[in-house]
């Protein structure tokens, strides 16, 4: 009955990091900035993809091929044309949605393995046309010093830009699952046959998540071009659209946030063991492997599990309350 | 943009042959992966990295012999063993106790096992690229019909159908052979009639890795072997295996072929995108036929 508004306890703890990200970046140096911010892109990233992956239970393996597509559409306006800078960053994520529609409308004929499989091959084919086509996206070195107008040039003006899209996409993304979309979009995952059966065009709703979900990436693609003023191949390339998965299934992708946690613990773990050995990626692994074993539902779906019961049940009381009325 | 130079029968016939050549290092390592998917039900993703270890541990036997040819032989024979031990060992301490778990998980773990067997190769072998030597049979270029064909591709143009035959021959004729054909159908059933199902997956993924290691020794005379290999090959025998139905030992030759021959017309074709053709190849695969080319076990 309450589902759709939002309850305000919950809320504390949200508006306090909010607090605490908006006065951090003149304390903080610079790197530590910097590294936040690089935390917001990918998990606005690992956010879209979630919505598919976890929400939808859409084998999505290669989103990396749509952010790409945003950043190298920003990209590309800025330095090959001399339109104005707001075209640019709504042209990327158009693009990718647009990408998303293509590649997804092939796709969405397929189910879970085989879907993966026909996105990575299509992914692929845009990935190799980057990759290659040295005259027009400048090939395996992709494009440097973009350059961007004087409001988001300095970084603390690009980290708080960043922040404000970020929150938008959530609230947006937020507001989406909990729509009458959002629930569908779950009955299907949890169902097919069934959803299929009392008349949902499962594929329609798949399709429309996919476009939803690649657009969403695309600003993620524009906001990385915000942050680093440089695209390069390897945006579009599979292994980072696999570690954008793990990102979610890390985090826990069952749960709302969990894709944010996934995000941030990658960042900060490639960064911060990336100071201290070059081995990084062995102990990615070697963690990877532990929280397999030990924390089967994401670090978010334990943090659920051991806070969530009482309030659950008391949810439940409620509901039960309400079918009695 | 251009296009290639003007297409001969002679330029035509020596790049079928070469694309028949690296179609069959494919196929054997896109045969361990089909045989792995099919009995474990399991997308390997570390398949790259045993092969790329394949690889490493052909230069490192080569080079223990004083980069002789008898070192090159014993490479072939003793790099695949090399990579079965590391695939036995991940199998029986990690991977036996997750079988249960939803695939998007196992997937995961191959993931991170990708990422650690990956940095080992490089904290053992270093980054430089390393090679090795083929035989003096071996070297040189032989000319058909017209046009010269490396010495080593027609060596494995040999060898491939002769892993095939015997894949076939395990696959069909051995009892170990039908207990894993018959635990890919149906598990339980195989578990109920009284057979340790937990070694069967065991032998399964062991041999899959293994033929990933002879794939890796193979390919060392013909590449310069560098950290990036497993990256290489992986998504290309996901594709492969994919197309050509998963769990289908023989999907994944035609896969292989398809694959193979489609980039070596297309380095003939056009150079510069030689590399989409294979994917636009797959991708026409899958809208016509989604399920595969031939009958997946899934």
């Amino acid at each position: 009955m309450f589902r759709g508004t939002i309850d305000l306890k919950s809320l504390w703890p949200t508006g306090a990091i909010f607090i605490v990200l908006l006065i951090l970046p003149p304390i903080l140096p610079r790197f530590y900035t910097y590294i936040i911010a690089v935390i917001f892109v990918t998990s606005l990233l690992a956010m879209s993809l979630n919505l598919v992956l976890g929400h939808g239970m859409i084998f999505q393996f290669h989103h990396g091929v749509f952010y790409g597509v945003g950043a190298y559409t920003v990209a590309l306006i800025l330095t090959k044309t001399s339109l104005p800078m707001w075209i640019g960053f709504i042209a990327g994520p158009i693009a990718a949605a647009m990408a998303g529609l293509l590649i997804g409308w092939f796709c969405v004929r397929l189910t879970r393995l085989y879907f993966g499989m026909l996105q990575i091959s299509l992914g692929s084919l845009i990935w190799a046309i980057v990759f290659r086509w040295y005259s027009f996206t400048g090939g395996d070195d992709g494009i440097h010093g973009i350059p961007m107008p004087p409001p988001l040039s300095s970084l603390n003006n690009a980290y708080y830009f960043i922040l404000i899209i970020l929150i938008i996409c959530l609230v947006v993304l937020y507001l989406i699952l909990k729509s009458p979309f959002g629930s569908t979009l779950e009955a299907i995952r949890d169902n097919p046959q069934r959803c299929e059966a009392v008349g949902v065009n499962v594929r329609r709703h798949q399709l429309m998540a996919i476009v939803i979900a690649t657009f969403f990436a695309g600003i993620a693609g524009v906001l990385f071009v915000v942050l680093e003023g440089s695209v390069f191949p390897d945006l579009l390339f599979w292994v980072l659209s696999l570690e954008v998965c793990i990102m979610c299934l890390l985090g826990g992708w069952f749960t709302f946030a969990g894709p944010m946690v996934g995000a941030s613990i990658m960042v900060a773990l490639r960064t911060f063991v990336g100071i201290y050995t070059e081995y990084w990626t062995l102990v990615l692994g070697v963690i990877l492997i532990l929280l397999i074993f030990f924390l089967p539902e994401g670090v978010m779906g334990y943090f659920l599990e051991k806070v969530k019961p009482q309030a659950e049940e008391g949810a439940e009381r409620r509901s039960e309350l309400d079918v009695a009325s | 943009m251009e296009l290639g130079q003007s297409i001969d029968l002679a330029s035509l016939g020596s790049q079928l042959l070469v694309g028949l050549s690296r179609a069959m290092i494919l196929f054997i390592v896109c045969a361990g992966l089909s045989f792995v998917l099919g009995v474990l039900r399991v997308p390997n993703v570390a398949h790259g990295s045993l092969y790329m270890i394949g690889a490493f541990s052909a230069y490192s036997v080569f080079a223990l012999f004083g980069t002789s040819s008898t070192g090159f032989w014993l490479s072939l024979i003793l790099a695949p063993f090399v990579v079965a031990l590391v695939s036995l060992i991940a199998e029986r301490a990690l991977f036996c106790h997750l079988y249960q778990r939803e695939h998007l998980m196992l997937l995961l773990f191959t993931f991170a096992l990708m990422l650690i067997f990956g940095d080992l190769v490089k904290i053992i072998w270093g980054a430089e690229y390393r090679s090795v030597l083929a035989p003096s049979i071996l070297r040189g270029s032989i000319s058909i019909f017209g046009s010269s064909l490396p010495r080593y591709n027609l060596f494995l143009l040999i060898v491939g159908p002769l892993v095939a035959i015997g894949l076939w021959f395990f696959t069909s004729k051995t009892k170990i052979g039908k207990i894993s054909r018959a635990a890919a159908v149906d598990r339980e059933m195989v578990g109920v009639i009284g057979i340790n199902v937990s070694w069967v997956f065991a032998g399964a993924f062991v041999l899959g890795c293994f033929l990933a290691g002879f794939g890796g020794a193979l390919v060392a005379p013909t590449v310069s072997i560098s950290l990036g290999m497993d990256h290489d090959i992986i998504i290309e025998a996901f594709l492969i295996v994919t197309i050509g139905g998963l769990g289908n030992i023989w999907g994944a030759l035609v896969g292989s072929l398809i694959f193979g021959l489609t980039h070596s017309f297309g380095v003939l074709l056009w150079p510069q995108f030689a590399i989409v053709f294979p994917y636009a190849a797959v991708v026409i695969v899958l809208l016509l036929r989604p399920r595969g080319l031939l009958k997946s076990v899934w």
